[in-house]
């Protein structure tokens, strides 16, 4: 079936390096969309017009460009507009965070503008500055919600991190092609098993952390 | 931008466009089929096949496409199952879709109150009727925005059917990039087309969400 070409030399261990290059290139966009995000969906529901605006067609536009073109535009147009010489790598980084901000600052705002305005008057009523409004009485109601969200966006982002391949980055797709082109000779039919042993290791990555956002979804319903 | 570059691409760029639209929205439909079909197994808890089900839903939410797309075009060959590209293009964007629509759907039969079912019966309707003629029309209304939602995911997913070497509109820009070096104008033909692609789906389908919503009984 092919799978006997993991178990030659380090295949597997390149295979999991593979996955290792596109886990990190997640996992520093997550970073820089969470932190991003937070920020961006605080502004947006200050429902100040000029930010709306801006934010609307920013979502517009990632709402309806797949990442794939983004990923082209950056990589191949801004070297080309403005000269400047991005690599895949950072390319890829500057895309999954402009994407990820969008989708995380959607939630954050979505959470904040489902908190009635009654608890806000509450809280001044009670003599709570603003500062202590959001620390004990809006963050922990928002995080509850937000919280499970934002970690199926996380695997959502590691699941689109396996675009890269398409623009030349080594990931587990690649390196998987690489073992099969060397061991075409040997076992020919390589191609399921290297396949095959990639997709579930996506789904061992993904799994996981999906039960788990579902779990707290479920624990912090009420 | 040179105009003349732009008007001689464009009919590639439209055919490869059609394409895309025609296997993305073969895919669209395979995944409602699959969606629906495995939603009633779960609603109605089909003993062997719901478990099935629930493995499929979470094997393919929790994959992406280009891995999918790579192990039906290049490693089923391998074991003697050859399926053509655009037939796989099709197939791997309905497992995609089907394992989101189900949930969808599913979650949209759940959310209707049993009380509904207790109340067809009481009037004297018996479980065919109750299902399709009270439980269906409310479950569709609550589940639209999700299903819309997926539509367009999966639409903006076809962008990946590239890497099984299907002619569309990322082939052809990648191809026209790395044959000319008209960087801009490709690109530009590029984000035309698919805005032309989803635009229309992300209008009709806010316009839909909302007849939809007005359908809704109770509040």
């Amino acid at each position: 079936m092919g799978f006997e070409v993991l178990f030659k030399g380090t295949n597997m261990l390149r295979l999991l390096g593979g996955l290792g290059a596109a886990m990190k290139i997640s996992l520093i966009s997550i970073a820089i969309s969470i932190s991003l995000g937070i920020i961006l969906g605080m502004l947006m529901s200050m429902k100040k017009p000029v930010i709306n605006a801006i934010s609307r067609i920013y979502l517009e536009i990632v709402r309806i460009m797949p990442q794939m073109v983004l990923l082209f535009i950056v990589f191949f147009g801004f070297t080309k507009a403005m000269g400047l010489n991005l690599s895949a790598e950072t390319s890829s980084i500057i895309v999954f965070s402009f994407w990820g901000t969008a989708e995380m600052s959607d939630l954050v705002r979505s959470c904040l503008i489902s908190i009635p305005p009654i608890q806000y008057e509450s809280s001044a009523a009670l003599g709570l500055s603003k500062l202590q409004t959001y620390v004990y009485v809006i963050i922990p109601q928002i995080g509850r919600r937000l919280i499970p969200l934002s970690i199926n966006l996380i695997t959502r982002m590691i699941k689109t991190t396996s675009l890269v391949m398409m623009i030349g980055i080594v990931e587990v797709l690649k390196v998987g092609q690489q073992i099969i082109e060397a061991n075409r000779k040997s076992s020919p039919n390589a191609a399921f098993g290297v396949f095959a042993t990639v997709f579930l290791l996506y789904f061992l990555v993904c799994w996981p952390i999906s039960t788990f956002s579902r779990y707290l979804e479920k624990k912090w319903a009420n | 931008m040179d105009t003349s570059i732009i008007s001689s691409y464009l009919p590639l760029f439209a055919e490869a466009f059609i394409l895309t639209v025609k296997i993305g929205w073969i895919g669209i439909g395979l995944s409602l089929l699959l969606g629906i079909t495995d939603a009633f197994i779960l609603y109605f808890r089909i003993p062997i096949l719901s478990g099935i089900v629930k493995a499929y839903v979470e094997l393919f939410r929790n994959t992406p496409l280009l891995v999918q797309l790579f192990f039906l075009y290049y490693g089923l060959p391998a074991v003697g199952i050859r399926i053509s590209a655009e037939v796989c293009g099709a197939i791997g964007l309905g497992l995609l879709g089907g394992s989101y629509m189900t949930e969808s759907i599913r979650s949209g039969l759940e959310a209707v109150p049993a009380i509904q079912t207790e109340s067809s019966f009481a009037l004297g309707m018996n479980r065919i009727q109750a299902f399709v003629l009270v439980i269906v029309p409310q479950a569709f209304s609550i589940s639209v925005p999700a299903i819309i939602a997926n539509i367009i995911f999966l639409l903006k997913e076809t962008s990946v059917f590239s890497a099984i070497s299907l002619m569309d509109l990322m082939f052809t820009a990648k191809d026209l990039i790395g044959l000319y070096y008209n960087t801009t104008e490709s690109l530009f033909l590029l984000v035309i087309f698919y805005i032309l692609m989803l635009l229309p789906v992300s209008l009709a389908g806010s316009y839909i969400e909302k007849r939809a919503r007005f359908k809704m009984f109770g509040d």
